[in-house]
């Protein structure tokens, strides 16, 4: 499916006969043969990256994540948003982020494509809705249920978790015997499917009326916010719930990138990119695919669970029209525009959709230009297809790319490749760029 | 989809299995969806026929259709007709004839939409030679673009006359009324059109790729590009063309469409049918045409069974569970994929 940066491209992938040596086609454009050489910015960082120690990346890692952390509250004057409470942009662009972090799992890692994400997230969410909701026949944080208002958000997270790994599993395990653009119809029939059960179940999730009330953490109670900092009601101010939401979304962030990164570096994330790369080749060297692709399945599911279980705790509310097909195709956005495969990537790109209509919202003059910003934010999604299309052509690997065949061991040995052969090509600079690959 | 759910759904009477009513109404039930049938399988052509060449899902082949909508609507405001609670009344040879006008509108937009489409949005990528998600994203894109142009910028160009929030207040050239009764299926003259006009249309279509020079072409290319440019068809020719006919037929599909649902013109109103003609194009096989037709015909007639049996709200869930299960055994389709060859 996604053989992006491959040499010399053929012009219909599949169709290439591979007989014909690439070197005698023609560049397909300068940007194919400009852009193969070097994986981009995202190369280079990660070359750095991998050369510093450990505890310099510790000494790097933590300050640029506490950085993060504070920007909602440092009141930065052009980034902060006018029209809507930067602390609630900032939370939705953490839980965007989580799901992008998952998404890439199963897309930039294992390279499926799946146009159903959603489902997930509707599914963690719906699940601390049902266990925590006072409209839910199944609310649980009644006197006589199990839970306390005081940890029912915290109880039902990981109930969210396991039954969206449950629901990955339930979706993998018939279709992932289905390859490249049939899987991604029927994930996209996966998504629609739990949107609907979601509208039509009415005596369990409201209907269309949604589920009201859901449970959040009582954290940081005090006079003025008798239900704590997470609470809707904590609406203004540095502090408001918006702030929190986000750095709770950025604590699981940091989690699923450790989990995640692990797994890459894994059997697992070997046998991804092996799958990714070539299916049937993987298989004929012994990687059980389709036991690894249930994997990457359930961990991007389960990843999308907790943030929908964010995203229900958040707004405390939940309604099936928030769920809808086009949040998947904005899912998958995010992975492809910051560079699938690229962990930060991913999260630039959720940042940018999330940010980018916001930005423009109530917004009336942009360094002393005036503009009419809610008319531009009402415009988005056509600036933003625009934008999808453009980038497409000029950027295709994302805003930060990484050369996605070489990862764990295989990059030193590219590297020190990459290093005989320059010391190899001095003498003689007229050789083409042919052959670095 | 948890199995607390699955629970509830079988404990609770929420879903009830009228089998009676199925039962009852079969042959009403079973025109009905041969009529919503033949328009999944002529916007299914459309997936279809690009997906047989270029390995590509137009993800925006839904916006095609949408355009044609309203490019059948404006025909139909030049010719003089406006939007009002009564059907026009012109007889049957005008109306057919202004119907046929309108379908050529459609088709015009669409067409143009779709060869339009190919040469901003696709056409540079294929010179890069960018991988098969690059082209779903940029279908994406351009999904939104088109979406968003009916929805914000065709009002002012047309001072609110088309596009917009809302959707079209319809323009009625036919009243539906019972024309004879098939096994006491009551058939009306709107049925007649769409069936009438689509299997005309399948037809031609099948002839075109099956027998004529063109055709041959579309078939080479989808079977092997490389070795039918080295014959001397021109594939980007190829291309264009199939996204022409792709795009006539959507063109097509939206009036007979618009014929059924008169308030279904509007910027969102290609989306989900967009889904179930790719769903249907699936189901028959993609890139095989006649299992397009015969997905769209399968997706309609299954979906409208499906929706008495369970309530018409479960409409949806029908089709794509239908989907999931061919799917599951028969992983190519019901027919294959024979336009192009099979993939491994």
């Amino acid at each position: 499916m996604t053989t992006s940066s491959t040499p010399n491209p053929p012009a219909n992938p599949p169709a290439n006969p591979p007989a014909s040596p690439p070197e005698s086609l023609p560049p397909a454009g300068r940007a194919a043969t400009k852009d193969r050489p070097h994986g981009g910015i995202g190369d280079r960082l990660r070359l750095w990256w991998d050369a510093q120690s450990r505890p310099a990346q510790w000494g790097m890692g933590v300050p640029f994540w506490l950085l993060l952390a504070v920007v909602p509250i440092l009141n930065i004057p052009v980034l902060t948003t006018v029209g809507t409470n930067f602390g609630g942009v900032m939370a939705q662009f953490g839980m965007i982020a989580l799901i992008a972090i998952g998404l890439n799992v199963v897309v930039g890692q294992a390279g499926l494509l799946d146009l159903g994400y959603v489902g997930f997230y509707a599914v963690g969410a719906y699940t601390v809705a049902i266990l925590t909701s006072p409209d839910s026949p199944w609310n649980q944080t009644t006197p006589d249920g199990w839970l306390a208002n005081e940890w029912g958000w915290l109880a039902a997270l990981p109930v969210a978790i396991a039954i969206t790994s449950l629901s990955g599993l339930i979706l993998g395990s018939p279709t992932l015997r289905l390859r490249g653009d049939y899987l991604a119809i029927v994930t996209l029939g996966f998504g629609e499917i739990v949107r609907l059960l979601a509208d039509n179940l009415d005596e369990l999730t409201g209907g269309g009326q949604g589920l009201r009330g859901v449970d959040y953490p009582r954290a940081g109670v005090t006079e003025d916010l008798p239900n704590g900092v997470f609470s809707a009601g904590n609406a203004s101010g540095t502090l408001n719930s918006g702030v929190w939401w986000y750095w709770v979304s950025l604590l699981f962030i940091v989690i699923s990138l450790l989990l995640v990164g692990n797994l890459e570096r894994s059997r697992v994330g070997r046998a991804w990119v092996a799958i990714r790369e070539d299916e049937d080749a993987a298989e004929i060297m012994g990687v059980p695919t389709f036991k690894f692709k249930l994997w990457a399945f359930v961990i991007g599911a389960s990843i999308g669970g907790v943030s929908g279980a964010l995203y229900a705790g958040q707004v405390q509310f939940v309604i099936p029209t928030n769920f809808n097909v086009i949040n998947s195709v904005l899912f998958l956005c995010a992975v492809v525009l910051g560079g699938q495969g690229n962990k930060l990537g991913v999260i630039l790109g959720a940042f940018i959709i999330v940010y980018l209509p916001n930005f423009f919202l109530g917004r009336t003059e942009i360094f002393g230009i005036p503009i009419n910003g809610n008319e531009i934010a009402s415009y988005r999604y056509l600036f933003f297809g625009l934008a999808l299309m453009v980038l497409m052509v000029f950027r295709p690997q994302g805003l930060i790319p990484v050369r996605q065949k070489l990862l764990t061991y295989g990059r030193e040995l590219y590297v020190a490749a990459r290093r005989i052969q320059k010391r190899a090509e001095t003498p003689a600079p007229a050789t083409t760029d042919g052959g670095d690959r | 989809m948890s199995g607390v759910l699955v629970d509830s759904i079988l404990a609770a009477d929420i879903i009830d299995f009228n089998l009676a009513a199925l039962g009852r109404n079969f042959w009403a039930l079973t025109v009905e969806g041969l009529t919503y049938g033949s328009i999944y399988a002529l916007v299914a052509v459309g997936y279809t026929l690009v997906y047989g060449v270029l390995r590509l899902i137009n993800f925006a082949h839904s916006e095609v259709f949408m355009l044609g909508m309203f490019g059948q609507y404006a025909t139909l405001w030049a010719l003089g007709f406006y939007p009002s609670g009564n059907a026009y009344d012109k007889g049957i040879m005008l109306t057919i004839l202004y119907l046929g006008i309108a379908m050529i509108g459609g088709m015009a937009v669409s067409g143009a939409t779709a060869v339009g489409l190919e040469r901003v949005a696709y056409r540079p990528l294929r010179r890069r030679g960018a991988p098969s998600l690059v082209f779903l994203i940029t279908a994406i894109g351009a999904s939104f673009v088109l979406q968003e142009f009916v929805h914000f910028v065709l009002p002012r160009l047309t001072g609110g006359t088309l596009g917009g929030v809302n959707a079209q207040q319809p323009i009625r050239l036919v009243e539906p009324k019972v024309q004879f009764e098939i096994f006491g299926a009551p058939v009306t003259n709107v049925t007649l059109v769409i069936i009438g006009a689509a299997l005309v249309l399948a037809f031609v279509t099948d002839r075109f790729i099956n027998a004529t020079k063109f055709g041959r072409g579309i078939r080479a290319v989808a079977q092997d590009p490389v070795t039918a440019t080295l014959m001397g068809v021109s594939r980007e020719r190829v291309i264009m063309l199939t996204f022409l006919i792709g795009g006539i037929l959507a063109g097509a599909a939206a009036l007979l469409y618009t014929l059924r649902v008169p308030n279904g013109i509007i910027y969102s109103g290609g989306f989900i049918l967009g889904i179930k003609a790719f769903s249907a194009a699936v189901l028959g096989g993609i890139g095989n045409l006649r299992g397009a037709l015969l997905g769209g015909l399968l997706l309609g007639v299954m979906e409208n069974y499906g929706q008495v049996v369970f309530g018409t709200e479960w409409r949806d869930v029908v089709a794509f569970v239908l989907l999931i299960v061919v799917l599951m055994f028969r992983p190519t389709g019901i027919l294959g994929e024979s336009l192009g060859r099979a993939r491994a």
